[in-house]
């Protein structure tokens, strides 16, 4: 967007943070309104917590997220500023759509922790969702760790699916395929709890509880992937 | 306020309407159910216009009922069902065509617009859409006795950002400024929505002539959120039509030895045949079929429902799929849903209700009317835009995106950016960089889709990030943002962070208008509107006149009337003459100089009416059913508010 902040109005306190001042009436705004006059603001880079107003922790009121939400669209979205002028149009467009992508990220506790991990300069490992789609439409082997837990089952299972991709599947089969995809969702909840676990040590400061959370959602991604290859054959 | 009504249309694959929601319906038209959402009629009195363009032998262009004359005796000068086409290349239309009498131009490209015959040259789907879109318009103006010119057009939620993107120009084509576009199925439960307010979580379920859409919306305390939606663009009550034709042109084959495709007319009259008993066969067991066919062949057959049903039973079995993808979607079970909405003509078969109800478990919501709905939703949403009313104070719609955006990777793979059901206004970030030493473009491939090869998924743009100062491969970080705003439609905008540059791309989708196009679509209008301006200006002042006149008549049975003094009295009379005087002349600015005058002598009169109306009301008196008719707002009852 052109309607850059005038960098004449940014003034930098104490602490070295910045503040802006309202483009409408002048006074030292809050965060998307004008404390003052209530005009929407001019929309920044900002990360997603922040953008709530919420510290970078992961134990989160989901409901009290909604809340949120929707009280920031009734004041952000488009549809109320269709009146208004170009800029701010455009500005409750942007600020908009920052309002729909961090609910939607933070909302979920999965696309949560990936979020808090990478604004945390935390790679995740090549399970990950999209690495997976690319390299099965590619038709390129990805690059699996396999979790040492899992390794016995994961080749057991692997069989079972090579079986049942070279013909037809017989009730036996069938039967066994039904059992190891239980076991795996089984784990895939104790898994949760574990990533729970996680959560409340970094809420609790404890940086370290960013390598847990890597290996859970390391494994949770291998899981998935395994449930997802038995839903395929069972189609 | 006059220059500022924003009207909802329902622009559908049959047949099209528009909508408006103020402070209750005008004294010179209450509308009889005393609501404040109402459909704006025709000339004709009719709510629907037939979404027919045809072009007669003199080259006029004629539109709705008009038009389907025109269909039934020479077909080709006639269009319909041109929703099909919006938004799409001569490589997606191959199985349409098949079924409808489109005839494209035959020199078209792949990724150009479609245009069709008509007559002595050829169309856009967008220009023939804006023809039926300037009907719906001059019907409101002609209502109101004032420019209209501005709207919200809804689109079937599954469009994708060229079908979007086409029905936006047509609107500027038409002259209209497009405020919004809204998915039909979350104006339907806008419309449901103003009624009861309840919280819950409601499924639409929106069945039309050309489209199917299912939509799970969550409603609490006036937000409309929908969680999932999906659909099928090229799913409706035609295809139904096509399939019972399909069937005659057998039988006629067999049995008469008739070719029924050689005829388009027969074609097109059997068509007519099959809809009727179509629509008979919704509220009766039997219908019957009966053709006549050259050399006094007459084609002639009795449907029963259960015939019917078997027959159809693979067309909506069809719409049950998306339906259950929706609440997977949504991840919602069937027992979470509270409420179900049926929308669109097609709900009105009976197996299709059916079918609905044994999938969500529940009756199905039917209130109402199907054809009707999705306009008056339409409204609400342009009731909102316009700065909203009590109505409408705490309602806010959310909607999400129906596909998938992505980009092409490596190897032709889809890398999805923003995924499907996100609620929009939506956007997402991308870095890419060069490959080659001193690169200066690089080449990007936007699609929509779920699939997870590029090929598979829908081309929406191509374009190349231009300008990026040389430098060493893999140096360059350019930024590309994609934003799609609350109509669905894609926005790009790129920067190299490096050098700072900024770069507005404009994105000319696939099988899409330039600008210019449009512009010069918009100007084509205009010289054709020139010849006929002056006599609507005409029609449109006298309306005007009609409308204060019929107001003056109740007027004058009010008792207020006999509240004025004499000589006010006789001031009213006297430039009540001098109106219908100037009535039968053809001087439009004439009749409107006198129906201003007549206005300003009768605001007295007025507002004594108004006084009387409100002492009713606070005796307990139902405003709306006064002769009144008129909503606290208006300041004078009598004429319009305003005039232009």
């Amino acid at each position: 967007m052109s309607d850059q902040p005038n960098a004449a109005l940014q003034v930098t306190d104490g602490d070295g943070h910045h503040h802006h001042r309202c483009w409408s009436c002048g006074d030292m705004r809050a965060e998307h309104f004008c404390g003052e006059c209530g005009h929407v603001q001019p929309a920044e880079p900002t990360d997603f917590f922040s953008f709530f107003g919420l510290p970078r922790r992961l134990q989160l009121d989901e409901s009290a997220l909604e809340r949120e939400f929707y009280t920031l669209s009734r004041k952000l979205h488009p549809d109320v500023y269709s009146r208004a002028s170009a800029r701010e149009q455009a500005w409750s467009l942007e600020k908009t759509s920052q309002l729909n992508d961090a609910y939607r990220t933070l909302k979920d506790a999965i696309s949560r922790t990936e979020y808090l991990l990478k604004i945390e300069g935390i790679q995740l490992d090549e399970q990950s969702k999209n690495a997976t789609e690319k390299a099965r439409a590619s038709g390129v082997d990805k690059r699996q760790t396999v979790p040492a837990e899992l390794l016995e089952e994961s080749f057991e299972l692997n069989m079972l699916l090579e079986e049942a991709k070279m013909g037809d599947i017989d009730d036996s089969l069938r039967t066994q395929l039904i059992a190891t995809r239980a076991g795996l969702m089984a784990r895939l909840k104790t898994m949760q709890d574990e990533l729970h676990a996680a959560w409340k040590q970094w809420d609790g400061g404890d940086s370290e509880a960013t390598a847990l959370m890597v290996d859970v959602l390391n494994r949770r991604g291998y899981l998935r992937n395994l449930v997802r290859d038995i839903d395929e054959v069972l189609k | 306020m006059a220059d500022d009504r924003v009207v909802g249309i329902d622009l559908g694959t049959t047949n099209s309407l528009v909508a408006y929601m103020g402070s209750g319906p005008s004294l010179a038209h209450p509308d009889a159910s005393g609501k404040s959402v109402f459909i704006l009629p025709g000339e004709d009195g009719s709510n629907l216009v037939p979404s027919v363009v045809a072009v007669d032998r003199d080259n006029h262009m004629l539109v709705g009922n008009a038009a389907r004359e025109v269909l039934l005796n020479s077909p080709e000068r006639a269009v319909y069902s041109v929703k099909r086409l919006m938004g799409r290349g001569v490589e997606d239309v191959r199985e349409e065509l098949k079924l409808f009498p489109f005839h494209l131009a035959e020199d078209l490209m792949p990724g150009e617009v479609l245009r069709i015959h008509l007559g002595e040259r050829t169309y856009t789907p967008p220009e023939i859409s804006a023809q039926i879109l300037r009907q719906l318009k001059r019907n409101a103006e002609r209502f109101f006795g004032a420019p209209v010119k501005q709207a919200v057009i809804t689109v079937p939620a599954y469009f994708n950002d060229a079908q979007r993107q086409a029905t936006k120009d047509a609107g500027r084509i038409a002259g209209l400024e497009v405020l919004r576009l809204v998915n039909e199925p979350t104006a339907a439960s806008l419309a449901y929505g103003l009624d009861r307010k309840q919280n819950g979580t409601i499924a639409v379920y929106d069945f039309g002539g050309g489209t199917f859409d299912v939509s799970i919306l969550k409603l609490k305390d006036g937000i409309f959120e929908v969680i999932a939606t999906n659909g099928d663009t090229h799913l409706g009550g035609d295809d139904i039509d096509n399939l019972l034709i399909a069937v005659a042109v057998e039988d006629i084959a067999g049995d008469l030895g008739v070719d029924a495709r050689q005829h388009p007319e027969i074609v097109q009259r059997l068509r007519n045949a099959v809809i009727e008993a179509k629509i008979a066969l919704s509220s009766r067991e039997t219908a019957e079929i009966e053709l006549a066919l050259p050399e006094g062949k007459v084609y002639q057959r009795k449907i029963t429902r259960e015939m019917f049903e078997q027959m159809v039973q693979p067309i909506v079995e069809r719409t049950l799929g998306p339906c259950r993808q929706a609440l997977k979607d949504a991840d919602l079970t069937v027992e979470q849903v509270d409420e179900v909405v049926l929308v669109g003509g097609s709900t009105r078969i009976p197996l299709v209700r059916r079918k609905v109800e044994e999938l969500f478990a529940r009756k199905a919501h039917t209130e109402l009317n199907p054809d009707e709905v999705v306009a008056l939703g339409a409204a609400v949403q342009a009731n909102i835009l316009a700065g909203g009313s009590a109505e409408t104070q705490d309602m806010l719609l959310l909607d999400v995106t129906p596909l998938s955006l992505g980009i092409e990777a490596l190897g032709g793979v889809t890398a999805k950016i923003i995924h499907r059901n996100s609620t929009i206004p939506a956007s997402a970030t991308e870095h890419f960089t060069t490959g080659v030493e001193g690169q200066v473009s690089v080449a990007i491939h936007v699609l929509q889709g779920e699939r997870e090869l590029a090929k598979d998924c829908r081309s929406l743009a191509r374009f190349d990030l231009k300008g990026i100062p040389p430098m060493p491969a893999g140096f360059p970080r350019i930024e590309v943002r994609f934003l799609i705003d609350a109509n669905g439609i894609l926005h790009v905008s790129a920067r190299e962070q490096r050098s700072g540059k900024e770069a507005e791309i404009k994105v000319q989708p696939s099988y899409g208008l330039t600008d210019e196009q449009v512009e010069n679509m918009i100007l084509d209008s205009y010289d054709n509107a020139e010849q006929d301006l002056a006599e609507r200006q005409l029609i449109e002042a006298r309306n005007e006149a009609e409308t204060i006149l019929t107001a003056l008549a109740k007027g004058r049975n009010n008792e207020a009337w006999e509240q004025l003094i004499p000589s006010e009295q006789v001031k009213v009379d006297e430039l009540e003459s001098n109106l219908r005087r100037a009535m039968e002349g053809t001087d439009y600015e004439d009749i409107r100089e006198s129906i201003d005058e007549l206005n300003e002598a009768t605001m007295h009169l007025a507002e004594l009416m108004m006084d009387a109306a409100v002492g009713g009301a606070l005796r307990g008196k139902n405003m709306q059913t006064t002769d009144m008719g008129e909503g606290p707002e208006s300041s004078h009852p009598i004429g319009k508010a305003e005039f232009s």
